[in-house]
């Protein structure tokens, strides 16, 4: 007797009854009332056999365990660093796990990372009261020096980075940026002025139309013909000069 | 990373560009919207890019200030709303807040834009009295010039309301404009390294050397300035700045005028 009420990859609101019937399981963003599955999030439901999940279309960044995120240093403390992780809850970056560097007691953690700083760290735990531990104990995770911060929609992230990376590779070899792109939303690009601000329109498009089919080819069309003009441009400086 | 901060907004202006891509001395997109309010005698709302701020007219009958017995009266507030920035703060007004009125006011006040002399209803007893009150809806840098654009806009859209026996129907308003005779249109220039440029977004109004807010009416007659920032300024950098000023208010008043009903 069980039935979905919703087409596949439709839109639903929360509360939104997805499927009647004990068949069908409850995953992420879903939730079962009585026998009936609601929507707990914005988003595109998707089902797996008999399992309902829901891939949200807004809302903050949720903290997940083994993420690479970009964060920003807020406080300095006793025994650690308070960051900004771009979500709801605050984390906490302790010594031990800050630097390989001997650390004297009492000694001035700002010459590590001061107040405003970013860095590219990693999540080690997330307790059930959404206390999140950092660490920068792994490979590539560093403090970001120079360079410019963009915010986007943290569930768009998949879409920048695209299938293995290719997304995002596709816009460094165009743009001759440096991109690190964290989970939480935090992308962190450096380059030459001209470079970044391609890079930058490149990534807002991705994010505006992260929903269509074929979005890999617009974004190259468009990296190209960007490209053209600047190289267009590059000419047309050297021809005013001869 | 103030200074880091600085250092990079430096190496985009080199290259002529801004950090979404603008050229130096160009401004975001201004719309401006008239009589957006029913309840005030006179409304606007302006956008520059993504920062709106929102301006209303209020009228009043009070008694003239003693020293100005023969002129109206006149009153800008502007409060910095939470919603608007997360940085502000709601309370008793803060001092950005005071220079944001007091900016608008003083160019108003000294372009003798509004003609006071034909506010008076009774000389020394009764005079009409206007309040501006500015509210920014969303602030994304340059918070002066929308303020500014927004306060000579909602003055331009008033009218008197119905006065008869002493007293003043709101309801009702008539065809009288408010006698307005220039228009006053504030630009700020911002100073970051040797660089000038307008309409600053948020990170660079973070990180200028110092800022320049000059009031010019269409004739290009100077009446108010207002400096801001850590560091001094010379004479030839003002005389840059309001040379800039001047060009950039045409264009503003070109939108001013082309929208009006």
């Amino acid at each position: 007797m069980s039935e979905l009420k919703i087409k596949e990859k439709g839109v639903v609101v929360p509360g939104e009854v997805l499927a009647e019937g004990m068949d069908f399981l409850p995953s992420n963003g879903t939730y079962r009332l009585k026998d009936k599955i609601l929507a707990k999030k914005l988003g595109i439901m998707k089902t797996e056999g008999k399992v309902i999940k829901l891939i949200p279309l807004s809302g903050k960044y949720l903290p997940k365990k083994h993420d690479v995120i970009i964060g920003r240093i807020i406080d300095v403390n006793f025994s650690g660093w308070s960051v900004d992780t771009n979500s709801a809850y605050a984390a906490m970056l302790p010594i031990k796990d800050a630097t390989s560097e001997f650390i004297r007691r009492g000694a001035d953690l700002t010459k590590f990372f001061d107040i405003g700083d970013y860095i590219v760290t990693q999540i080690t735990n997330v307790t059930s009261q959404n206390l999140i531990d950092l660490t920068m104990k792994d490979q590539g995770l560093r403090k970001l020096r120079e360079g410019r911060i963009l915010k986007i929609n943290p569930h768009k992230v998949p879409r920048v980075i695209g299938k293995q990376g290719s997304m995002v590779s596709m816009i460094k070899n165009a743009t001759g940026c440096q991109i690190t792109v964290g989970q939480n939303g935090v992308i962190w690009l450096q380059g030459d002025p001209k470079g970044e601000i391609i890079a930058i329109e490149a990534i807002k498009i991705i994010e505006e139309k992260s929903h269509i089919n074929g979005l890999t080819d617009e974004i190259q069309k468009f990296l190209e013909k960007n490209k053209v003009t600047d190289a267009n441009e590059k000419y047309s400086e050297k021809v005013k000069v001869k | 990373m103030k200074e880091e901060n600085k250092n990079y907004i430096i190496k985009y202006l080199k290259e002529g560009r801004r950090f979404d891509g603008r050229k130096i001395d160009e401004f975001r997109e201004v719309e401006i919207e008239y009589d957006i309010s029913k309840s005030a005698e006179g409304s606007a709302r302006v956008k520059i890019g993504g920062t709106e701020v929102l301006a209303g007219v209020k009228m009043a009958i009070e008694s003239p200030y003693p020293d100005t017995p023969d002129q109206g009266n006149l009153m800008v507030g502007a409060e910095l709303l939470p919603l608007s920035n997360p940085e502000f703060e709601s309370g008793p007004p803060s001092i950005d807040s005071i220079e944001l009125s007091r900016v608008v006011d003083r160019g108003i006040r000294e372009a003798k834009a509004i003609d006071t002399k034909k506010l008076v209803i009774e000389k020394g007893e009764k005079v009409w009295s206007i309040m501006i009150d500015i509210v920014p809806i969303n602030d994304e840098g340059n918070l002066f010039d929308a303020a500014g654009l927004a306060a000579i806009a909602a003055l331009k859209t008033t009218k008197f309301p119905e006065y008869k026996d002493d007293k003043i129907d709101y309801k009702k308003k008539t065809n009288k404009n408010l006698p307005l005779n220039k228009v006053p249109i504030p630009i700020t220039i911002l100073k970051i390294g040797e660089y000038f440029i307008v309409d600053p977004s948020i990170e660079e109004q973070k990180n200028i050397d110092a800022r320049l807010t000059v009031t010019t009416t269409s004739d290009g007659q100077l009446c108010a300035l207002q400096k801001g920032g850590d560091m001094p300024l010379t004479s030839e950098d003002i005389e840059k700045m309001m040379d800039l000023a001047i060009l950039k208010s045409g264009n503003l008043r070109k939108i001013l005028s082309g929208d009006k009903k």
